[in-house]
């Protein structure tokens, strides 16, 4: 159960719901029926997240043969009964918040977000590589079987190896090892004079998503009124912060 | 004014200042409530622990207060308050014109105070921007697009009502208009806070600077390609900076693009009163430097002259503030309260 939980990511921070604390309790009952209750950060995150996560909560423990219903409830939310009737009752978001005048479908909405955890994913991966010494040129042209070769002594680069590994089979990118492991999400080939500002573009897409992850980990720490302090949590970037950038090298 | 640890002397505007009222007593429903509880955890997850407000003080602070955190105890020598209605959440508004003037007439020289308008009202927009210059001799509002009203969840700066009242705005000298484009505090499907429709506002009023307050983060791209377009467009700091505490490296990523981008002409400092106290944020933002790779990759550097435009020249460009005489002004009114 945890585990399918665990696979459900919060779409802005590429964060598992799980890691993150969002998950207070799940219970079960002799039916098969599932309770997950969960909170989010604060009561004003943005309701289509929001209700993002909570269907991929029932979509990921609906997935486990034994079980019967699973109703995610989203609790101190500014519209917390809307999305849980929703979700229950497998309405889109469009008719559960009309409110909220959705524009896009929840579709959309999940692709936008998985471009930016390949992104994201991608650029700790590439400079990883050239922290390890490989010229541009070898890391636009790496295929998917050297890339698996790899050994990266970094706790988080590991972490976030299978993590890229896995966006490129689920979106297609590269399946074959002599597939190349470092292309666009649109599809084709990152030319090496390219990288440069390939790489420039990736991190405007990170400190966008750390912003809102140092933010969100920040705002639920005060929410579940633990104590905020950085050397009691695990460390991961070079900066000390809040561990959640995933930056494997850097000056300072 | 700020005093560099070499002695040299430091002109500070404190460009977003609030004196709110989020009391319980003036909260009008559980929005209210929410709305104070997410500043004030903003404060208490960012802020250094020696710098933290029980809770009953952050949800309403005294004048008197304000004063010595800004002027006394802090390094500021002005600070432009901003107003918020935000009334569908609060009786009396959170922090209303009214109550900003009120507050800042016992201060004589301290504040810059600014209006507010929803351009939803329409016609009554209008009228209050007249009230504003007539009364109030404003140069500047702050305007919040996610704000709530009725069923709207938010407005646009491109709305035909919006335009009207920038047309009304450049036509009384209220010349700065800043926007809120930050956090999603009070989110919308389409995000309230995007910032493309500063990009057309900022072209079809070339008579208005439009400083985006909290830099667009966490858009800071799309901000930075609009700055880039459009001369009349500022960032303003605040949010931004108290990362310098817990994450200076991320800060000192995020000011690199902002000097590359914007350049240190357009970045204003802001501390978010009483989000956060200013004089923790003007030590660390003087004794900040840049990181040498960060340098190096963007051709950028945060020198003292670009600290002290950011600290308070460029505010005082855009508030027509002649720095050499309020200078003056505060020390003889220093002078004359030490003696009284």
């Amino acid at each position: 159960m945890w585990q399918r939980l665990a696979s459900v990511t919060d779409p802005e921070l590429d964060e598992s719901v799980t890691d993150l604390g969002f998950v207070e309790h799940v219970t079960v009952d002799d039916d098969g029926d599932v309770d997950i209750v969960f909170r989010l950060p604060t009561y004003w995150c943005s309701a289509n997240f929001a209700f993002l996560m909570a269907d991929d909560m029932r979509r990921a423990v609906s997935s486990l043969p034994w079980v019967r219903k699973a109703r995610p409830q989203l609790r101190d939310h500014m519209v917390a009964e809307q999305i849980n009737l929703g979700v229950r009752e497998g309405r889109s978001f469009a008719d559960s918040l009309k409110e909220f005048a959705p524009g896009g479908s929840l579709d959309e909405l999940r692709d936008k977000f998985r471009r930016k955890a390949f992104e994201r994913r991608q650029e700790v991966m590439i400079l990883a590589l050239r922290g390890l010494g490989y010229e541009d040129p070898a890391i636009c042209r790496m295929n998917l079987g050297s890339f698996d070769e790899v050994e990266f002594t970094s706790a988080e680069v590991a972490r976030q190896k299978p993590r890229y590994r896995d966006l490129l089979i689920e979106t297609g990118l590269a399946c074959l090892p002599e597939d190349r492991a470092f292309v666009a999400y649109e599809g084709g080939p990152i030319k090496r004079h390219e990288l440069v500002s390939y790489l420039q573009r990736l991190r405007g897409v990170r400190i966008n998503m750390e912003f809102n992850s140092s933010l969100c980990r920040g705002l639920l720490a005060v929410r579940n009124r633990e104590p905020v302090d950085g050397k009691a949590e695990p460390t991961r970037s070079p900066c000390g912060g809040c561990g959640s950038c995933a930056v494997p090298s850097g000056g300072q | 004014m700020f005093i560099t640890p070499t002695g040299e002397e430091v002109f500070v505007i404190d460009g977003h200042t609030h004196f709110w009222d989020g009391s319980p007593a003036n909260q009008l429903n559980v929005h209210g409530k929410q709305f104070i509880d997410c500043f004030y955890a903003y404060h208490t997850s960012l802020s250094p622990k020696d710098k933290l407000w029980p809770k009953d003080q952050f949800e309403k602070y005294s004048a008197e207060q304000m004063y010595r955190d800004l002027f006394v105890d802090g390094p500021d020598d002005m600070a432009i308050v901003q107003s918020t209605y935000l009334t569908e959440f609060y009786k009396n508004g959170f922090n209303t014109i009214d109550r900003n003037a009120e507050m800042a007439k016992a201060y004589k020289d301290r504040f810059i105070v600014n209006g507010a308008f929803d351009p939803r009202d329409g016609e009554r927009a209008l009228e209050y921007i007249h009230y504003m210059k007539e009364t109030f001799g404003i140069k500047g509002v702050k305007l919040y697009t996610a704000e709530w009203k009725g069923e709207s969840r938010g407005w646009k700066l491109t709305d035909p009502n919006a335009y009207r009242c920038f047309e009304l705005c450049q036509k009384l000298g209220i010349t700065n208009i800043h926007v809120h484009k930050g956090p999603t505090i009070i989110p919308l499907d389409k995000d309230a806070f995007d910032v493309h429709d500063v990009d057309h506002a900022a072209t079809d009023f070339q008579g208005l600077n439009f400083i985006i307050e909290h830099c667009g983060l966490p858009r800071l791209d799309d901000f930075c390609w609009i700055a880039v377009q459009e001369t009349n467009v500022y960032g303003g700091l605040a949010v931004a900076l108290p990362f310098i505490h817990g994450r200076p490296r991320y800060f000192a990523e995020v000011i690199s693009e902002l000097l590359f981008w914007v350049g240190e002409d357009k970045i204003l400092f802001g501390s978010d009163y009483a989000i956060w106290t200013p004089r923790w944020l003007v030590e660390k933002f003087w004794n900040f430097e840049l990181p040498e790779d960060l340098k190096q990759e963007h051709g950028v550097d945060l020198t003292p002259q670009a600290k002290k435009k950011i600290l308070g020249l460029n505010a005082a460009r855009l508030y027509g503030v002649d720095v050499e005489a309020q200078k003056a002004k505060l020390a003889k009114g220093a002078y004359a309260a030490a003696a009284g």
